[in-house]
């Protein structure tokens, strides 16, 4: 192949230069004839094949060979590049907690993307083969490739915020938890801290154990009086000599608005917290002797209890437990999950898009004799479909690897600082050691070579699989 | 390298977003007068009642200056758009008193390598206003920059607590004098939420930490941290260091003379800790502050309804305030000063820019003198979005009673003024997203019982880089 592509042009030029050869003397026209004469009348001579080269090769050079050259070379000076230092930067790199998170990260990068987008993919050409409006289908699939990683990481970074209100992915997933789990009535309500109570579970307990006969009154706080139901009315004091197999009380929120009132006491414009339930616990046992529901006035009456026998008052964590949050999609623990799921919304169409190619490739006759002689969809799909389709979804898995593996806008723009130390790939590591604050070039460079090292057998594959197909193409 | 380099971080991520809401935070350039402006209406009310006392700005004294007809003068400084046009009006200004030609140059982030690459090339301009106070500190010792003359300081002297002009000295000589300043030690607060709860401002730490349970026994969140972005904990850090330690302190351990291992800083951190360490006084708790990004701890405070009573950020967080939400500045959102956390009264910890001279020739210093005047200070502090440490720059000539109050705070602060320790830190250190001292003080968000961890962590960050 190579022979008659690059004599081609030669040829073309050749005759261009020619003209002035036989009207005037000079160098050039010499050389033309001589080496036509003397050697094979196609053989170019190495000086005009060397000036046709030069020009792509200096570009080459300066431009892709002296940057490579000068990465080694820098990666083994210090930070400005003025000392040697030996392998000293790839030793740094090895034992650097935060490069190791990186490379960590960029294993479960290179592991999941790209075997994940190609499944996705493989999945969207199956399915579009099926449908009707496939062409519409394929076109929106394919859409996010449109956008640039910068705008998609910005979209995404909206998309995971922790506040439902804001993020897709959370309101989600507090609709469907809010769907199951009711929330509590009185969320982040707490006892009065040193007013007799101690937490335990989510529940609270009073410290001291009261006889049945007596009276307890509980005093809440960390709640917005507007957030009372509006039934709550001013809060009552319990009576004053409860029947002897009764404990009676008052539970209130023990806030006045703008401040003022004595805490722990039952102040005008301070309201009762209907429905909260109270337990009764049997000191002795440990175990539930009875329970009540507030009033609207904050009273509550716990019957049947043994007069004379001493009790502890539980208010059960139910009555408090938070409204759920939503998932943390950006903490320390899913935020490399949660940018790998962002880089698939863009790159499953382009996965998707190749295998249909490949699929439409594939001869119908094939799968129809497998179908003749018996074998069912699934057989089809993993004995005929999937090794027909295996060059492609290699070439799509190559493909992905190199991508994967210099992902960088992504985490960047996607991980908050806070857990940018956890989500942290090569690429980002590299950028922040060199230029994003740590200005050190040499480590940079480093990592630079580290990471070309990593693309390096994806590359060989790539270029293996391109002299294979050249062969059989020549064929 | 200077005051806005960790804005121009988070910058990058804000690229996408169209809307100025997340520029507001990250420089008070564009967005600063905007904030001035929407409430110019609420302003002239409030300087027509306090108009008795004081001289209007414009009317402001300038100093005597000699004729300069004829002369001509190069300026550079960081400013550009809305900020450019109000320093064009204080050259006018300049022009029209002394008849000397001034052509301004705006060199954005990278003022400080603009103007090397300058000197380096010979056609350096005579003045320049640089907020990187290290940059000042190698030009003078290299020589490059000019003394400020007698007439100079002795406006200095005249206009200045003197601790502005303790700032701008280096080895004896007085070299710079600041001119326009960014205050990092306003708290601002939901003054509903205060108003629900009966409480006032906190004047110190302790104070401040009774307000927090005061609020939160009253149903409401106290305070919102925008502690994914790592600056906001370290302008957490540097003001309660600065008002626990000391301005000598700070200044040891910002060039790192002190190991961050030290005492001081350990109690710091434990103080920060009282803090931290209490999920009932953090909106979203600590988990939640670290995925709060500084704008949205903002918004957060601001927003109806709002999700915490306090939120902690210099004066930029006043165009956020205005931009995000619709409360009104003065009314429904004030700051108090941040609360002390030692014996350090009237500190403030912030950026700014100090102009120096490159030669000695008489317009160039008349300049430097006009700057350091209350004239300068007055116009532009009429157009907005602009601070003075100038103690005679009339109060009437800002646009409201915020303002007002951070000029206050601001003059008053003198010797204990202080450039952000970040800032003034090699990038490796103070301005890296995730690394050095923001990662390590949002490692501590994370685990705020870990004082010694902590420390040992920022220490060994810190050894890490090379240190001016």
């Amino acid at each position: 192949m190579d022979e008659p592509l690059s004599a081609a042009p030669a040829a073309g030029a050749a005759p261009a230069a020619g003209p002035p050869a036989p009207s005037g003397p000079g160098p050039a026209p010499h050389l033309f004839s001589s080496a036509d004469h003397g050697r094979s009348p196609l053989r170019i001579p190495v000086r005009v094949r060397a000036g046709f080269l030069i020009p792509a090769a200096v570009i080459l050079a300066a431009i892709i060979i002296w940057p490579a050259v000068d990465s080694v070379w820098l990666s083994l000076h210090n930070h400005d590049g003025s000392k040697w230092v030996g392998l000293h930067n790839y030793k740094t790199m090895f034992t650097d907690s935060a490069t190791l998170t990186a490379l960590k990260n960029n294993v479960i990068w290179v592991v999941c993307a790209p075997t994940i987008a190609c499944a996705l993919g493989l999945m969207f050409a199956l399915l579009a083969e099926k449908i009707r409006w496939s062409t519409a289908f394929k076109a929106v699939i394919f859409m996010p490739m449109a956008i640039s990683f910068l705008a998609a990481g910005v979209i995404f970074e909206l998309v995971y915020q922790q506040d439902p209100n804001q993020g897709v992915a959370n309101a989600v997933a507090v609709g469907v938890h809010d769907t199951f789990a009711k929330s509590s009535q009185y969320p982040g309500a707490r006892p009065r801290p040193n007013e007799g109570t101690e937490a335990g579970g989510g529940a609270f307990n009073t410290v001291h154990t009261y006889q049945a006969g007596s009276v307890v009154t509980v005093p809440l706080v960390g709640l917005q009086a507007a957030s009372l139901p509006g039934k709550a009315a001013q809060a009552a004091a319990p009576s004053a000599a409860p029947a002897p197999d009764q404990i009676e009380g008052t539970v209130w929120l023990d806030i006045i608005y703008g401040g003022g009132g004595k805490p722990g006491s039952i102040d005008p414009g301070k309201k009762g917290m209907p429905g909260i339930s109270v337990k009764a616990i049997d000191a002795a046992t440990g175990k539930s002797a009875g329970s009540a529901s507030a009033h609207n006035d904050g009273t509550f009456t716990i019957k049947g209890l043994k007069p004379g026998a001493s009790y502890r008052l539980e208010l059960p964590g139910s009555n408090f437990a938070q409204p759920y949050r939503g998932i943390q999609w950006l903490g320390p623990s899913l935020v490399t999950p949660a940018i790998i799921a962002s880089y698939l919304w863009i790159w499953a169409g382009f996965a998707m898009v190749l295998i249909a190619a490949g699929l439409a490739s594939i001869p119908r006759e094939l799968q129809e004799a497998a179908r003749v002689d018996g074998a069912n969809e699934r057989q089809i799909f993993w004995r005929v479909t999937v090794p027909l389709l295996a060059p492609v979804l290699l070439v799509v898995l190559v493909t992905q690897v190199i991508n994967v593996l210099k992902v960088f806008d992504l985490v960047y723009v996607i991980a908050p600082g806070s857990t940018l130390p956890n989500a942290n790939v090569l690429a980002v590591q590299m950028w922040n050691v060199s230029f994003g604050g740590g200005q050190d070039q040499g480590l940079g460079s480093a990592m630079g070579v580290f990471l070309y090292a990593l693309v390096l057998p994806a590359m060989y594959f790539n270029i293996r699989r391109l002299r294979r197909e050249k062969k059989e193409g020549g064929r | 390298m200077g005051a806005r380099s960790h804005r121009s971080v988070t910058a990058v991520a804000a690229v996408g977003l169209a809307s100025g809401l997340a520029l507001a935070g990250c420089s008070s350039s564009s967005s600063k007068p905007s904030a001035g402006s929407s409430n110019s209406s609420a302003a002239t009310s409030a300087s027509g009642s306090a108009s008795g006392s004081a001289s209007g700005g414009s009317t402001a004294p300038g100093p005597a200056l000699p004729d300069l007809s004829g002369k001509s003068i190069q300026v550079l400084a960081e400013w550009s758009g809305t900020e450019q046009q109000d320093f064009q009006k204080v050259i006018d200004a300049f022009t029209a008193k002394t008849h000397a030609k001034v052509s301004y140059q705006g060199a954005g982030d990278q003022t400080v390598t603009v103007l090397q690459s300058k000197i380096a090339g010979g056609g350096a301009p005579d003045v320049a206003l640089i907020a990187a106070p290290g940059a000042i500190t190698d030009l003078a010792k290299a020589g490059k920059l000019t003394p400020l003359s007698a007439d100079v300081q002795s406006t200095i002297d005249a206009n200045f607590d003197p601790g502005w002009k303790k700032l701008g000295t280096i080895d004896g000589k007085s070299y710079s004098i600041m001119f326009k300043a960014a205050d990092k030690g306003t708290f601002w607060y939901n003054t509903a939420a205060f108003q629900q709860a009966g409480i006032q401002p906190p004047t110190d730490w302790a104070g401040f930490l009774k307000d927090c349970q005061t609020l939160s026994d009253a149903g409401i969140t106290p305070v919102s941290v925008g502690g994914a972005d790592g600056w906001t904990l370290a302008d957490w850090f540097q003001n309660v260091y600065l008002s626990q330690a000391g301005p000598d302190m700070y200044d040891k351990l910002s060039h790192h003379q002190i190991p961050w291992t030290d005492p001081s800083v350990k109690q710091a951190l434990t103080t920060l800790g009282q803090l931290f360490g209490n999920d009932q006084f953090l909106a979203g708790g600590k988990s939640g502050a670290l995925q709060t990004s500084f704008n949205d701890s903002v918004t957060n405070t601001f927003k109806t309804p709002s999700k915490a009573a306090m939120v902690f950020e210099g004066d930029f967080s006043s165009s956020v305030i205005t931009s995000t939400t619709s409360a009104k500045l003065g009314t429904d959102a004030k700051f108090f000063p941040f609360p002390a956390a030692g014996s350090t009264a009237n500190f403030v910890q912030g950026s700014g820019d100090a102009a120096v001279a490159l030669n000695g020739n008489p317009a160039t210093m008349a300049f430097i003198q006009f700057l350091a005047s209350p004239q300068a200070g007055s116009i532009w502090a009429q157009a907005g979005g602009f601070l003075s440490p100038n103690k005679n720059v009339p109060a009437s000539a800002y646009p409201d009673d915020i303002t007002r109050a951070e000029a206050a705070q601001l003059t008053q602060a003198g010797p204990n003024f202080r450039f952000s320790l970040d800032d003034l830190s090699p990038a490796g250190f103070g301005g890296t997203k995730g690394a050095g001292e923001w990662g390590d003080l949002q490692y501590f968000l994370g685990h705020p019982t870990d004082v010694d961890g902590t420390a040992a962590k920022l220490e060994a960050d810190a050894a890490k880089v090379t240190w001016s």
